[in-house]
C-alpha cells in the first residue's frame, strides 16, 4: 500500500496534481498562523528584561535559522533518494530547494546582524556559530552555481546530490557549535531535553511563528519545484495537456 | 532492496563516513583554536605574550564596575578565576554587572587593556516583572 503510494507520488504528474490540490489550504493556513503569531509577538508580548524591544526580531530570526538548516536536511534526504532509487522528482526537489535555502540563510544572517548591533555592540564577529552559518550560505550558492554550470541535467543532478551529502556534515556542526566552542552567540533557548529558558508569554508566539514560517516556505518550495518540473519535462505530452 | 541499490547505499554511507571522519579530525586538531574567547581560567593556564591581541570572556563581577570619566574598570570572572579589565571607551547598552561580556585587547601584568568590549547575551528570555518576582 505505502509502496504503491510512494511510487505514485514520485511521478511528477501525480505530484503536480496532488500539490495543486493542497497548496491553497497550506498557504492560507500558514499565512494566518504567521500573521497571528507576529501580531501576538510584536504587540501583545512583554519586553525582555535586558534586551527590551529588540528581542522581538526572534520571530523572524529563529524561524529563518531553523528553516535554513531543515531545508538542507530535506535536500540531503532527497539526494539519498535520488542516488539510490533514481527518482527524478527527488532530483528536481534538490535544485528547487537550494535557492530557497540560500534565501532563508541570508535572512537568518541579516536578522542576526541587526539584532547584534544593539545587543552585542557589533554586527559581525567570526565566532563558530556565525561562521558556520556563513559557510552554509556559501554552500547553497555554490550548489546553485554548480548546477547551473552543467548543460546536461542528469550529470548535474548526480554531482549535486553527492555534494549535498558530503556538505551535510555542516548541519550538526552549526547546531552544536555553541556547545562545543565558546561563542558570542548564546546557546539554544529551546532544547528537546530541558525546560525552555524562554518565558511562555514569548515562547507560544515563537512556536506559532515557526510553524507559520515553515508553511510559507513550504509553499515556496512547492512553487519552485513546479517550475523545475515544467522546465525539465516540457517535452512530455502530459505537460502540454496540463498547460 | 535490489543488489544495485544496496551497492549505491553502501557507496553513499562510505563517502559520508569518510567526510565525517575527515572533518572530525580537522575539528579535533583545531580544537580550542575555534574558541571565540579565553576564559580567565584558560588565561591562567596559558602563557600569553604581552603584545598579542586576544579576546577574553566571562561574567562581569557584581559590584566591580568603576567608572571614571570615559574610563571604566571591571572584573571579568568565570567564578573560579578572574582578571581586571581596563577600558577607555563606550560599552554596549547591555553591558551590566552579573551578565556576560567579551573583551578584545592585550594583557599586561595581570591587567587586561581592552580595545573593544562586547556584551554577550545568554539564552534567557523573560519579561521584566517576572525577573523582579524571581529576585524577591
Amino acid at each position: 500500500m505505502i509502496k504503491k503510494f510512494i511510487h505514485q507520488f514520485a511521478s511528477p504528474k501525480t505530484y503536480l496534481f496532488q500539490v495543486n490540490r493542497v497548496y491553497k489550504y497550506i498557504f492560507y493556513f500558514s499565512l494566518l498562523i504567521y500573521t497571528f503569531s507576529l501580531i501576538w509577538g510584536l504587540l501583545f508580548t512583554p519586553e525582555d528584561f535586558v534586551q527590551g524591544n529588540s528581542f522581538r526580531i526572534i520571530y523572524l530570526h529563529v524561524p529563518a535559522s531553523f528553516l535554513s538548516q531543515s531545508l538542507y536536511a530535506i535536500m540531503a534526504i532527497a539526494s539519498v533518494t535520488y542516488l539510490i532509487w533514481r527518482v527524478k522528482l527527488a532530483a528536481y526537489l534538490i535544485i528547487a530547494i537550494a535557492p530557497i535555502g540560500a534565501m532563508t540563510t541570508f535572512l537568518a544572517l541579516i536578522s542576526g546582524s541587526i539584532w547584534g548591533i544593539p545587543t552585542w555592540g557589533t554586527w559581525w564577529q567570526w565566532d563558530a556559530r556565525i561562521t558556520s552559518t556563513l559557510i552554509l550560505f556559501i554552500m547553497y550558492l555554490g550548489l546553485i552555481s554548480l548546477h547551473n554550470s552543467f548543460s546536461n541535467f542528469e550529470k548535474a543532478d548526480k554531482l549535486l546530490s553527492w555534494l549535498v551529502i558530503v556538505g551535510f556534515i555542516n548541519i550538526p556542526i552549526i547546531k552544536k557549535s555553541v556547545d562545543w566552542w565558546s561563542t558570542l552567540h548564546q546557546s539554544a533557548s529551546i532544547t528537546l531535553t530541558d525546560k525552555p529558558s524562554i518565558d511562555p508569554s514569548m515562547l507560544y508566539p515563537l512556536i506559532g511563528s515557526m510553524i507559520g514560517f515553515f508553511g510559507l516556505i513550504f509553499c515556496l518550495v512547492i512553487i519552485s519545484s513546479k517550475l523545475q518540473i515544467f522546465k525539465r519535462e516540457k517535452t512530455k505530452s502530459w505537460i502540454k495537456d496540463y498547460v | 532492496m535490489k543488489p544495485i541499490r544496496k551497492k549505491r547505499l553502501y557507496n553513499i554511507l562510505f563517502v559520508f563516513l569518510f567526510s565525517v571522519s575527515g572533518i572530525s579530525l580537522i575539528l579535533y586538531s583545531l580544537n580550542s583554536n575555534l574558541d571565540y574567547f579565553f576564559t580567565p581560567t584558560e588565561l591562567k593556564n596559558n602563557d600569553i605574550p604581552i603584545d598579542k591581541r586576544i579576546k577574553i570572556g566571562g561574567m562581569v563581577l557584581e559590584g566591580s564596575v568603576k567608572r571614571d570619566a570615559s574610563k571604566i574598570t571591571f572584573i571579568v570572572t568565570d567564578y573560579e578565576n578572574s582578571i581586571e579589565v581596563l577600558f577607555n571607551g563606550i560599552v554596549p547598552d547591555l553591558f551590566q554587572e552579573g551578565s556576560g561580556v567579551v573583551a578584545l585587547g592585550v594583557i599586561n601584568n595581570d591587567i587586561f587593556y581592552a580595545q573593544e568590549v562586547l556584551a554577550k547575551h545568554d539564552e534567557n528570555y523573560m519579561p521584566p516583572n517576572l525577573n523582579l518576582k524571581n529576585d524577591s
